[in-house]
């Protein structure tokens, strides 16, 4: 046989290698990251080797199935909870001008902000809806599949340092007070308000495990689906729709689309360039 | 054994995707590169140019001017489809898979995101010999580790000559790092492409 044909032929060992960590950890810690987008998780665990100081994942693997302090360590490296407040102005822009004139007529409006990392697009959602004096007809609820993150997001407590770009932001977003009434600076930190805290209700759901919880108005789901692979995606679609009320609002992430969802034509676009859609029945 | 001799650029595995990084002086460098493409050009590209503030947005208006290839910029999960090229959107790391693009808001490498070598070392996994990387102007060392991952994996480079380029940092830095395919300057380093292209459909 030729070597090099044989050479192409065979599987690459790094992907099987990771296919079996995926697995070992989704049968012992029942965590399930066997369909998160391949490329950009291998990125990740290679990250984590790096930092473990091991060249392979079969002994990455070994490590982690034995040692849950090694386990712990590696979910913080593959899990991505980078965020910010009022990120994409353009879409909070959009969402202050054809969103919350539609629910203005609303008496009563239950948001679901799936994947909510540390918070910061919570609190920005709260200032929106309290700036359109709606807050007081909502509830909040905020979920993430990492705990820890969670615990942050409670707190609504972030660095000083990061308010000069939030308030660009907030401005950009269509904002008109002065983003500083929002929080209270103490040392390095900036402290949200709690009334802003008050219709939330932060807790852990896995989208990849978990099923439907209640019925919603709106579902805010961004930069969140890019990490899971074609599978997951339609079974996070899925668990949307069935989860969103008739004409209910499903926003997603700049770069995403409902391409992979089994439901696109059920869907109308509100605002396409933003990537907020409205469920037709 | 011949893989292990390096063949002439062109002759080994007619490639399946072009990665292109580039950066500061990267819009008039890559407009100059893609003009000159033959319209029936077939193989998929990719591009990462990191995004100054001045071009955030206006990024794809611009690089389309004079270009005859349709440009995108990528979403989520978007197939590879021949004869187009796809652009890294703004704030997201571009990867490939095989078959198709993904994206990530991973924090920054190198202080970039999108990152060169982010979606060269993923390129590089997924189409190893498969693959050309193009590594054109720039002041910064993104790149290089990306170029060195995709001889890792038997594909090909091509770097800018430095001499020739707004910047020659980034391309000086891809040659250092490895030992690449060729340095040309911008009008050969499309000749070669067009060539590629051509052996692709034979
Ligand atoms: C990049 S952050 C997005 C944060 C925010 N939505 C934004 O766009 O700024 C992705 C979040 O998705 C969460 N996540 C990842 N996998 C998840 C899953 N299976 N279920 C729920 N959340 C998940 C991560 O923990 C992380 O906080």
């Amino acid at each position: 046989m030729d070597i090099n044909s044989a050479r192409t032929a065979r599987p690459d060992l790094e992907d099987i290698e990771l296919e079996l960590l995926l697995e070992g950890l989704y049968r012992y810690y029942g965590c399930d990251f066997r369909n998160y987008a391949r490329a950009s998780l291998k990125r990740r665990i290679r990250k984590v080797l790096e930092t473990e100081g091991l060249t392979q994942i079969s002994a990455l693997q070994n490590l982690v199935l034995h040692d849950a302090a090694a386990f712990k360590r590696m979910l913080l490296g593959i899990t991505v909870n980078v965020t910010s407040m009022f990120r994409d102005p353009s879409f909070f822009l959009a969402f202050r001008q054809q969103v919350v004139p539609l629910l203005s007529t609303y008496p009563y409006i239950r948001l679901w902000h799936a994947g909510c990392s540390e918070g910061q697009e919570v609190y920005a959602m709260a200032i929106l809806l309290q700036e359109a004096g709606l807050y007081n007809r909502c509830r909040i609820y905020a979920t993430d599949s990492n705990e820890r993150v969670l615990q942050r997001a409670q707190t609504g407590i972030y660095p000083l340092g990061l308010m000069q770009q939030y308030t660009q932001f907030y401005l950009q977003s269509g904002g008109q007070r002065s983003f500083s009434e929002y929080y209270t600076a103490a040392y390095d930190s900036a402290i949200f308000r709690s009334s802003l805290r008050e219709n939330i209700l932060f807790s852990q759901h896995d989208l990849a495990i978990d099923g439907s919880f209640n019925e919603f108005n709106i579902i805010l789901c961004r930069n969140v689906l890019i990490y899971f692979d074609a599978v997951l995606q339609r079974r996070v679609h899925k668990l949307f729709h069935e989860s969103l009320c008739r004409f209910g609002i499903l926003a997603l992430g700049r770069q995403e689309s409902l391409r992979l969802s089994p439901y696109e034509s059920e869907y109308e676009a509100l605002v396409k360039s933003e990537k907020i859609f409205r469920r037709l029945d | 054994m011949s893989s292990l001799v390096s063949s002439p650029i062109g002759a080994a595995t007619a490639p399946a995707l072009i990665v292109i990084g580039a950066s500061l002086g990267g819009l008039r460098a890559l407009r100059e590169l893609l003009q000159q493409l033959q319209p029936e050009f077939s193989i998929p590209i990719a591009i990462v140019q990191h995004r100054y503030w001045d071009i955030q947005h206006r990024l794809m208006e611009s690089m389309q001017q004079g270009v005859r290839l349709p440009l995108r910029e990528v979403e989520d999960k978007d197939e590879l489809q021949p004869g187009k090229i796809y652009l890294a959107p703004a704030d997201y790391h571009l990867l490939v898979e095989p078959g198709s693009f993904l994206l990530s808001t991973d924090p920054p490498v190198s202080y970039a995101r999108p990152s060169i070598d982010v979606l060269f070392e993923s390129a590089a996994d997924a189409y190893g010999q498969r693959l050309v990387g193009v590594i054109l102007t720039g002041a910064n060392h993104d790149g290089a580790a990306g170029a060195a991952a995709i001889k890792a994996k038997g594909g090909r480079v091509l770097v800018q000559e430095p001499a020739t380029a707004e910047s020659d940092v980034m391309p000086a830095a891809a040659i250092a790092q490895t030992c690449v395919d060729a340095v040309l300057p911008l009008s050969e380093l499309a000749t070669q492409l067009n060539k590629f292209c051509a052996a692709s459909s034979l």
